[in-house]
């Protein structure tokens, strides 16, 4: 389809050159396989001397859906986040406008387009990678660092989640999907009774820091990504989140993304000014982030037998007991 | 007793089709699918050679751990129950036993190449 014959191509053309210097019009404007919450679409700025690689991030059909607001932050608070990330140096695409009503195509908002990699297969095994990957756990502390410094004070309004708030949440999920799994109930109890005291000091927190949502170059780490679910919470949680073995893709004795120790995400972590890491803390979260990932399989299974027949989402729900040996191996260790 | 082939042989020649014959002139989405639903009759296949055993051996460690008599879906709630509420712990003879066993087989049927649980094997002495 050319972007004539796209519904959005003119507007966004002409968000284009109100808003990049010097653009002409915008060409090569394609759509980007992404999530189901999140139109992303790829595009250039023309101008005189060439083209600004762009892309949109915009919700579904332009609006966001309502019910999947539950953890998912606006767009516009999306796009203030990354500009006040940008602040305290965390590398982020810089943010170029904002659509407003006058736009026409709805909710979001238009960024540089960093070049990279995401897909960790890649990441984690492609040459040029080779001289990153020693790098890039370092970095990622370091990075989370000065995410976590973000003054609360110019933060906009954000969703408050603690420890124990977020077991209770994944409890009650597990309840209402009614399937029996005693390592999960053995898991929730365990963090019911190692819960961070409601006294810990709470950041921004990033919320899906991995493999998947770091743009990575061969010098590093070049951009962090998708700041959906970003909330107030335990820094903690962000330096657990990239190290539970799902994240690893096989790697499983390189903890941090299946490309680094946790030694060096700490070591660039407190390096970086972020406070004294706190081990009882990192495990809760690791635990928690692990459960996390076993009851979205769980609601795969249920989706899928409620009537979504797809195979895929089947299969997913039968990875759960991955999950399940994480956390006997985190909980129940045999060595 | 059924005729020959038995059930298991039918899966494997349907997977085998899937894979060498179906995929190949498949493209994209479809290509996809039916890889993923390749992988989704290999788990049939463990199930039906792992799971009788298994789960007779599953149904007897609850029975002892519980002491009680059930199907193997109110002996899991009951466990369920008593762990939430805290009267079997991991340090109630048994309990980590069973929930390894259990876990070990499921993964043996779900998922044999994951890494926490080749990790585990290591980690519990045995082979396979």
């Amino acid at each position: 389809m050319g972007a004539e014959a796209n519904p959005i191509a003119a507007p966004l053309a002409e968000v284009a050159r109100k808003h990049i210097d010097g653009a002409t019009g915008i060409a090569a404007l394609k759509r980007l396989s992404g999530g189901a919450s999140q139109e992303i679409w790829s595009f250039d700025a023309t101008t005189s001397d060439g083209t600004v690689p762009l892309i949109l991030r915009r919700a579904p059909g332009g609006v966001r859906d309502a019910g999947r607001s539950g953890t998912a932050v606006a767009l516009e608070t999306e796009a203030k986040l990354i500009q006040l990330a940008e602040t305290v140096g965390v590398p982020v695409p810089p943010v170029r406008h904002v659509l407003t009503e006058e736009d026409g195509i709805g909710q979001g908002f238009v960024m540089d387009r960093i070049p990279g990699e995401t897909l960790a297969r890649k990441i984690l095994r492609d040459d040029e990678f080779a001289e990153a990957r020693p790098k890039l756990a370092r970095q990622c502390g370091e990075i989370l660092a000065k995410l976590h410094t973000v003054d609360k004070s110019t933060l906009p309004p954000l969703r408050v989640s603690t420890g124990s708030g977020e077991v209770e949440q994944y409890l009650q999920t597990y309840r209402q999907l009614d399937y029996p799994h005693p390592v999960f109930e053995l898991a929730f109890r365990w963090l019911r009774d190692n819960a961070p005291p409601d006294t810990t000091e709470l950041t921004l927190v990033h919320g899906d820091f991995r493999n998947g949502n770091l743009m990575i170059g061969p010098d590093g780490v070049r951009a962090v990504l998708d700041w959906e679910i970003a909330h107030v919470g335990d820094p903690m949680a962000d330096l657990s989140w990239i190290c539970i073995n799902p994240w690893r893709f096989g790697n499983i004795d390189m903890p941090v993304g299946g490309f680094g120790t946790r030694e060096d995400l700490f070591a660039g972590y407190e390096a970086a000014g972020g406070c004294k890491v706190d081990p009882a803390r990192i495990k809760f979260w690791e635990v928690l982030g692990t459960l996390k990932w076993g009851v979205m399989c769980m609601g795969m299974a249920s989706a899928f037998l409620q009537g979504d027949r797809s195979v895929e989402r089947a299969t997913i729900g039968r990875r759960s007991s991955e999950t399940e040996v994480d956390l006997m191996r985190l909980l129940a260790p045999l060595k | 007793m059924q005729d020959q082939p038995s059930a298991i042989e039918l899966v494997e020649a349907v997977t085998e089709f899937l894979r060498n014959h179906a995929m190949p002139q498949l493209q994209g989405h479809a290509a996809f699918h039916a890889r993923v639903a390749a992988n989704a009759l290999d788990i049939v296949k463990r199930e039906l050679e792992i799971g009788p055993d298994a789960t007779a051996r599953e149904l007897a460690r609850l029975k002892t751990l519980l002491s009680k008599d059930g199907t193997m879906e109110e002996l899991n709630r009951e466990l369920c129950t008593k762990i939430e509420k805290g009267e079997l712990t991991l340090d109630t003879p048994g309990l980590k036993d069973h929930l390894w066993e259990t876990t070990l087989t499921k993964l043996a049927i779900d998922q044999p190449k994951y890494s926490g649980y080749r990790r585990a094997l290591e980690e519990s002495g045995r082979d396979e």
